[in-house]
C-alpha cells in the first residue's frame, strides 16, 4: 500500500531553455515542509535531466624546461561528454612546507596552501600554461569543467610539480645567437680599424648639414634648439641622441653659437649638461657654456611640446634638431620649426615617426643612420669600424632572408617536396 | 691631482657603472640566474632618476625665477608656471582633500594622492587632461598641413607618393567601395579597398620591416659600443 507520492507540481523554464521541475510529497501536508520537499531537476527540450558535465579522467604537470623558472605546463585528459561545458578552470595549490600552516578548504590535505586561480580555458583546450610561479616551489593543480549547469568534480595531479630555474632560456637562444654573430662582426671590424685596415663609410646628408646648420645660426644670431627625445636615459635612442648633441654643441662652441637644450627628465638634463659642458671644455670654450640653456621643462608630454613650441615661435631658432625618441609631438615640433624657417635635422629609431620627420623636415636620420650617427661625427678608425660590422651583420640578414622567401617561393610550388622540410628547418632554426 | 680625480669621477666612473650595468641587463635577459640583478639595477636606476627629478624641478625654479626677477618679455608666464607648480606640489605631497584608505583606515596619509575627491585628482581630471588632449588634437591640423606639402607633385617619387596615398585614403573610407564596387569579382584585386590592403600588407610591411631590422642592428653596435667603452661621447668628450 503507497502511504504516500511524490507529484508533480511546477514546471518552468529559465531563458537558457532548462526547465525546473518541483516535485511535492503528499505524506507531508504543512505548506512549509511541501516547500522543503521541493527540488530542482534540469531538463533539456526533450524532457531529459541535464548533468553537471563529468570530471577529467587524468591530469598531470611538468616543469617546462629551459625556462625561466616558474612556469609550468599543466595537461589534462577529457571524459566523453564534456562537450556540453562550457571551459575549464584550472587552479593550484602550493606545498607548504612543514610549519607553514595547515591546509584550507574541502579537497585540500595539510600543508598545502589555499587553492588559487591559474587560469580559464575554453573547453575544446587540453592544456594550460601556470606562470610566474614562484622560483622552486611544489604545486598541485587540479582542473573542472564548467557549464550552464554547474561544475564538474576536480580531478587534482597525484604528486606535486616544481617548476626549476636553469641555467640559459632555451627560448631565446636563436636571439642570443643573433647577438653573438652580430657582437662578433663588430669587433672583428673594430679591431680591423685598430690594425689599419681603411674603412670607407657612405655619405650621410643629414649629418654632414649638421655644420652647415649651426653655420647659418651663427650668421643669422639666432639660437640652436635641441631636443634629445622625450624619454629617459634607459632609452638607447635618448643615449644616440646625446651622442649627436656632444657634437653638434662643439661645433656650436667653436662658432660661437648659442644652443638650446629643454629636456623632459631630469637625468636626461644632467647627461646634456654634462655632454654639452665637455663639448665646450674640449672646444676651449669653457666661459661660454650655460648651464641654464639645457632646462628641465617637464615630464608630460604635451606640457613639453607646448613649451618647445611656444619657444620656437617666439624664439624662432635658425637651426632645430630632433635627436632621440619621439611619439605624437614629432610632428607638432618639425611642423612648427617648419613654419619659422628653420634648417631641421631630425633623428629617430621610432619607425612610425619617420613619416612625419621626413614631411616635415630637411633631412631626416632614419633608423640606423641615426644609430650610426655619434659614430659617423667621431671619425674614430674604432667607431668607423663598429659600422662596417654592423653592415656584414646587415648582408647577413638579407641572405636568410632571401633564402627563406626562395623556400618559402618553392614549398608553395611544391608542397611535396624537400623545401617545406627545409623552410621548416629554418623556421625552427629562427625561433618562429 | 685633482683634475685626475675630476676625470676619475666624471668620465671613468660613469663609464664602468654604464657598462657593468650594460652587461648585468644584457645577461639577465638569457640567464634567470642574473633576474635578480637586473631588476636590481633597474632598482637603482628608478631611485636614481627620482632624486635626478629633484635636480630638474631646482632647474625650472631657478630659470622662471630668474626669468621673473629679469622682468623678461612673458615673466609672467613664468609667475603662473611656478605657482601652479607649487599648489601642484603642496597639494600632491600633502594629500589634500584625499579620503582615507579603506584598506588602511587607521593610517594616515594612507590614501592615494590622485584618489577621486582629491584636489590633485581634481587637477589631473579637470585641468592636466583637458590641456594635454587640446594639444593632441592641434595635431589633425599639422597631420594636414605635412600631408600637402609632402604630397605635392613636384618630381616622379612625390608622384607616386601621391598616388599611393590617394589610394590608400579612399581604399579605407567608404568612398573607396562606392568608386569601384562595381568591379567583377575576377577583378575585385583591383578593387581600392583590396588594393589599400595589398599596398599596406606587402609594400609598407616589407619597408617597414626593412628599417626595423636596420634600427635592430644599429641599437646592438651601438649597445655594443658603449658597452665596450668605444664610444664615450654620450659623457661629452670622448677623451
Amino acid at each position: 500500500m503507497i502511504s504516500s507520492a511524490l507529484i508533480l507540481c511546477a514546471i518552468s523554464s529559465d531563458s537558457s531553455g532548462a526547465s525546473d521541475v518541483g516535485l511535492a510529497n503528499t505524506s507531508i501536508t504543512a505548506a512549509g515542509n511541501k516547500a522543503d520537499l521541493r527540488g530542482k531537476i534540469p531538463l533539456n527540450e526533450l524532457g531529459q535531466e541535464i548533468s553537471a558535465p563529468p570530471a577529467a579522467i587524468s591530469i598531470s604537470a611538468e616543469d617546462v624546461a629551459w625556462d625561466a623558472g616558474g612556469v609550468i605546463k599543466i595537461s589534462w585528459q577529457p571524459a566523453a561528454g564534456t562537450t556540453s561545458a562550457t571551459k575549464w578552470i584550472i587552479e593550484r595549490s602550493e606545498v607548504l612546507a612543514a610549519g607553514q600552516g595547515a591546509g584550507q578548504g574541502a579537497g585540500q590535505g595539510a600543508g598545502q596552501g589555499p587553492w588559487t586561480l591559474v587560469a580559464e580555458v575554453p573547453i575544446a583546450e587540453t592544456n594550460a600554461v601556470a606562470s610566474k610561479l614562484p622560483p622552486d616551489a611544489s604545486f598541485f593543480f587540479r582542473v573542472t569543467a564548467v557549464s550552464p549547469n554547474g561544475s564538474s568534480t576536480v580531478t587534482t595531479t597525484k604528486s606535486a610539480a616544481t617548476g626549476h630555474w636553469n641555467f640559459f632560456i632555451g627560448a631565446k637562444l636563436p636571439l642570443f645567437c643573433a647577438i653573438l654573430l652580430v657582437s662578433a662582426c663588430v669587433i672583428y671590424f673594430i679591431l680591423a680599424a685598430r690594425r689599419g685596415r681603411p674603412m670607407k663609410v657612405r655619405r650621410i646628408a643629414a649629418l654632414e648639414a649638421i655644420k652647415d646648420a649651426v653655420g647659418r645660426a651663427t650668421e643669422m644670431g639666432r639660437s640652436i634648439l635641441f631636443v634629445p627625445g622625450i624619454q629617459d636615459m634607459d632609452n638607447i635612442q635618448t643615449v644616440a641622441g646625446l651622442t649627436v648633441l656632444g657634437n653638434v654643441s662643439r661645433t656650436a662652441a667653436e662658432y660661437d653659437a648659442a644652443i638650446e637644450v629643454p629636456t623632459s627628465r631630469s637625468l636626461v638634463m644632467e647627461a646634456a649638461r654634462e655632454a654639452v659642458q665637455a663639448s665646450y671644455l674640449a672646444a676651449g670654450r669653457a666661459d661660454a657654456y650655460n648651464a641654464d640653456a639645457i632646462r628641465y621643462i617637464t615630464d608630460e608630454q604635451f606640457g613639453f611640446v607646448a613649451y618647445v613650441s611656444g619657444r620656437m615661435v617666439r624664439e624662432k631658432p635658425a637651426a632645430c634638431f630632433y635627436m632621440g625618441c619621439f611619439f605624437a609631438e614629432s610632428l607638432i615640433l618639425a611642423e612648427t620649426g617648419n613654419s619659422i624657417g628653420a634648417i631641421q635635422i631630425a633623428g629617430t629609431a621610432e619607425s612610425s615617426q619617420l613619416p612625419f620627420f621626413v614631411a616635415a623636415c630637411d633631412y631626416t636620420l632614419i633608423g640606423e643612420e641615426f644609430m650610426a650617427a655619434s659614430a659617423y661625427l667621431s671619425g674614430e678608425p674604432d667607431q668607423i669600424g663598429s659600422l662596417k660590422g654592423q653592415d656584414v651583420a646587415k648582408a647577413i640578414a638579407a641572405i636568410i632572408i632571401i633564402l627563406g622567401v626562395v623556400l618559402a617561393t618553392g614549398a608553395a610550388i611544391a608542397p611535396q617536396g624537400a623545401m617545406p622540410a627545409a623552410l621548416e628547418w629554418l623556421k625552427g632554426v629562427l625561433g618562429s | 691631482m685633482a683634475e685626475g680625480s675630476a676625470r676619475i669621477m666624471k668620465r671613468l666612473v660613469p663609464m664602468w657603472i654604464a657598462i657593468i650595468a650594460g652587461f648585468v641587463m644584457l645577461l639577465s635577459a638569457f640567464f634567470p640566474i642574473t633576474e635578480s640583478l637586473g631588476e636590481t639595477v633597474g632598482e637603482i636606476f628608478n631611485v636614481v632618476a627620482a632624486i635626478a627629478f629633484v635636480l630638474g624641478a631646482g632647474s625650472l625654479a631657478k630659470v622662471n625665477l630668474a626669468k621673473i626677477s629679469r622682468r623678461d618679455q612673458g615673466w609672467g608666464y613664468a609667475a603662473i608656471t611656478l605657482i601652479c607648480f607649487a599648489i601642484t606640489l603642496v597639494v600632491g605631497l600633502g594629500k589634500i582633500g584625499v579620503p582615507q584608505s579603506t584598506q588602511f583606515p587607521l593610517l594616515g596619509w594612507s590614501g592615494e594622492k590622485d584618489a577621486e575627491g582629491s584636489i590633485f585628482g581634481w587637477i589631473y581630471e579637470f585641468a592636466l587632461v583637458p590641456i594635454t588632449s587640446t594639444m593632441f588634437a592641434l595635431l589633425a591640423f599639422y597631420v594636414a598641413s605635412a600631408a600637402f606639402r609632402a604630397f605635392r607633385a613636384k618630381n616622379l617619387e612625390a608622384i607616386l607618393l601621391l598616388s599611393t596615398a590617394f589610394i590608400v585614403l579612399l581604399g579605407r573610407t567608404f568612398a573607396g567601395v562606392v568608386l569601384t564596387g562595381w568591379l567583377p569579382d575576377w577583378a575585385s584585386g583591383l578593387r581600392l579597398e583590396n588594393l589599400s590592403v595589398y599596398i599596406m600588407q606587402v609594400f609598407n610591411t616589407a619597408g617597414n620591416r626593412a628599417i626595423i631590422i636596420g634600427i635592430a642592428l644599429g641599437v646592438t653596435a651601438t649597445s655594443l659600443r658603449i658597452l665596450l667603452g668605444v664610444d664615450r661621447s654620450w659623457m661629452g668628450s670622448g677623451d
